[in-house]
């Protein structure tokens, strides 16, 4: 009897929760710790970027409405199916590697990244939100709200932590979020969409595209549709193009210059801060 | 004696489907879609069909279809034509009136008691009647479903001749609402009755938009052949309107495709083809000014009606 062929997989796009190929049809060929060897995934062209926006756009107020403690059960739901998949994960990440942290680092550091900012969807607000002092006989509140559609732009390394901690705060506040995986390690971030799914994230709240940064970084920045973009491991010239196209859109840009993605400093609520937007309220009552 | 209504072939269900899923396999890039993209903007009946219309609402759909965006000039580098006309119910012609008089975009009113066409005949002529007295360029009418459905083709036919007359000089398009017609043979059947008792350059019309499944590609190529074949026979020219469900710039040059390839360029023009919509404007808007500045705009950057 010969021997059994494994089932090669072929790693798709992860957009409004489905799993469709670039309609670019073009693909890059990386190393594959699953598969043991080598796949295909796909390089997504900026078209699969405007259908994972408008996924994204699609289903930001759902998610938004929601509410703090359903996103929160999700959150945390996600990080329990990361968990149960973490040998997955762990051979995902053995081609290239990351410098300081083994896989099973890597992994276990993202399912408690997901952890800290499930718990953080109903708290952040009493933070980041203020009861204002007014001279009069009302109230004056300030509370954070969604911006709307978060561009993820994930550092080369480490591709799994790095992606989870830039996403994370943006979809604890009821942000959609579009994603660009590591280009140089893509297979985690392709993988993490069927996390997504199982974790019963809404379809188009996560969308998570592979390819090149150098062809679709300057469409994240110029497309009018994503209000805010949160970023690590850039080349200058492509944090210039970012800020550049960002500018003229006046959307918020957070480009993160760490490289201790592992230190507690990663979930603060400043990583939420720049996703929200305030709400002044004022409330006529006799305080 | 009025003329009598043709024998309608039977339609291949597979093959229309086949057929129209092939056009939209169809790419249209660069100076072609731009095109394209303006002309299906000129072909837009603007509608709002809602219970809670008001004057004011109609107004503003109104100042959209004559500048559907405010900032072409600045961001394109040219005006957008106009769409072809504003369709609301009869009780707004007059407000719609006020603003388009004149300007080229027509004044279009469903009637005959739209949706459900359920009442009297009198009444619903009535109410065409009416509706043209305010000062409507184009009557959108509903046929007799339950009538049709119940074999009595007669009756829908004797119906739609009557309609059309008390339309006078007022263009008419008659809605089948195929979303209730169950098969394409009704629908084909359906159409050739309209095509029968309307005048040349009357349309005949896919949906009210009220129910669902609304205007599809095969639905609209079932028309357009029958359209096709009065043409043959008798060298009337008769317009097609789907309407309901035509959101996209991708599916609306699909459309135009199809036209192209069942009429030929003769139907590529407004008094032609219409496409009865709203939210298809500002995509088409969306995709012009990505042609023209490679970048994707907002929702945000264009009015709403």
């Amino acid at each position: 009897m010969s021997e059994r062929l494994g089932v090669l997989k072929t790693y798709k796009l992860f957009i409004g929760g489905k799993f469709p190929r670039t309609e670019s049809g073009r693909s890059m060929k990386v190393a594959d710790g699953v598969g043991g060897g080598q796949a295909h995934v796909c390089r997504a062209s900026r078209k699969d970027l405007r259908g994972a926006v408008e996924a994204a756009h699609a289903a930001q107020p759902g998610w938004a409405a929601a509410g703090s403690f359903l996103r929160s059960q999700i959150l945390y739901r996600v990080a329990e199916m990361l968990e149960a998949r973490s040998g997955e994960f762990e051979r995902s990440l053995a081609p290239g590697g990351s410098a300081s942290l083994s896989p099973t680092e890597e992994v276990a550091l993202s399912v408690d990244r997901l952890v800290a900012f499930a718990g953080w969807c109903d708290k952040f607000q009493q933070v980041l939100g203020t009861h204002n002092p007014v001279s009069g006989p009302y109230y004056n509140f300030t509370v954070p709200e969604a911006t709307g559609v978060v561009g993820v732009i994930s550092p080369q390394s480490p591709a799994l932590l790095g992606m989870v901690s830039l996403l994370a705060p943006a979809l604890c506040s009821g942000n959609a979020a579009v994603v660009l995986a590591s280009s140089a390690n893509p297979v985690p971030g392709a993988i993490f969409g069927e996390v997504c799914v199982s974790g019963d994230v809404p379809p188009g709240v996560v969308n998570i595209l592979t390819g090149d940064p150098v062809e679709v970084v300057e469409h994240f920045a110029t497309h009018r549709e994503i209000n805010a973009l949160h970023a690590a491991g850039l080349t200058d010239e492509q944090s210039t193009t970012l800020r550049s196209g960002a500018a003229e859109n006046l959307k918020r840009v957070c480009i993160r210059e760490t490289n201790e993605w592992s230190g507690d400093v990663c979930e603060s609520p400043e990583w939420i801060e720049p996703f929200v937007e305030f709400k002044t309220i004022w409330h006529p009552s006799s305080a | 004696m009025p003329a009598a209504i043709p024998a309608s072939p039977t339609v291949d269900r597979v093959m229309a489907d086949a057929r129209a899923g092939a056009f939209a396999t169809r790419s249209i890039k660069k100076d072609a879609k731009v095109a394209g993209l303006l002309l299906a903007v000129s072909m837009i009946d603007l509608t709002t069909l809602e219970g809670k219309d008001s004057p004011e609402k109609v107004r503003s759909l109104c100042r959209k279809a004559l500048r559907p965006f405010d900032a072409d000039e600045a961001v394109l580098g040219f005006r957008v034509p106009p769409v072809a006309a504003v369709c609301v119910y009869p009780s707004m012609v007059g407000a719609a009136r006020e603003l388009l008089d004149g300007t080229g975009v027509r004044v279009a009113s469903v009637a005959t008691g739209f949706p459900s066409g359920q009442y009297p005949i009198e009444i619903r002529l009535e109410d065409v009647r009416d509706a043209v007295r305010d000062g409507a360029d184009e009557i959108d009418m509903v046929i007799n479903r339950g009538a049709f459905l119940a074999g009595r083709h007669d009756e829908v036919a004797d119906e739609i001749r009557r309609v059309a007359e008390a339309c006078g000089v007022a263009h008419l398009k008659v809605i089948l609402e195929t979303g209730e017609l169950e098969t394409y043979d009704n629908i084909r059947r359906a159409s050739d009755i309209a095509i029968a008792c309307i005048r040349d350059g009357d349309f005949i019309k896919t949906s009210t938009g009220k129910v669902s499944p609304a205007a599809t590609m095969p639905v609209t190529l079932v028309m357009l052949e029958a359209i096709r074949d009065e043409l043959l026979r008798s060298g009337r020219r008769i317009g097609m309107k789907p309407a309901g469900g035509i959101r996209t710039s991708k599916q609306a040059l699909h459309y135009l495709v199809m036209v192209k390839e069942t009429l030929g360029d003769g139907w590529l023009t407004p008094t032609m083809f219409r496409f009865g919509a709203s939210s298809l404007l500002n995509d088409l808007l969306r995709q012009l000014v990505k042609e023209k500045t490679g970048r994707y705009a907002a929702w945000h950057d264009f009015a709403e009606a």
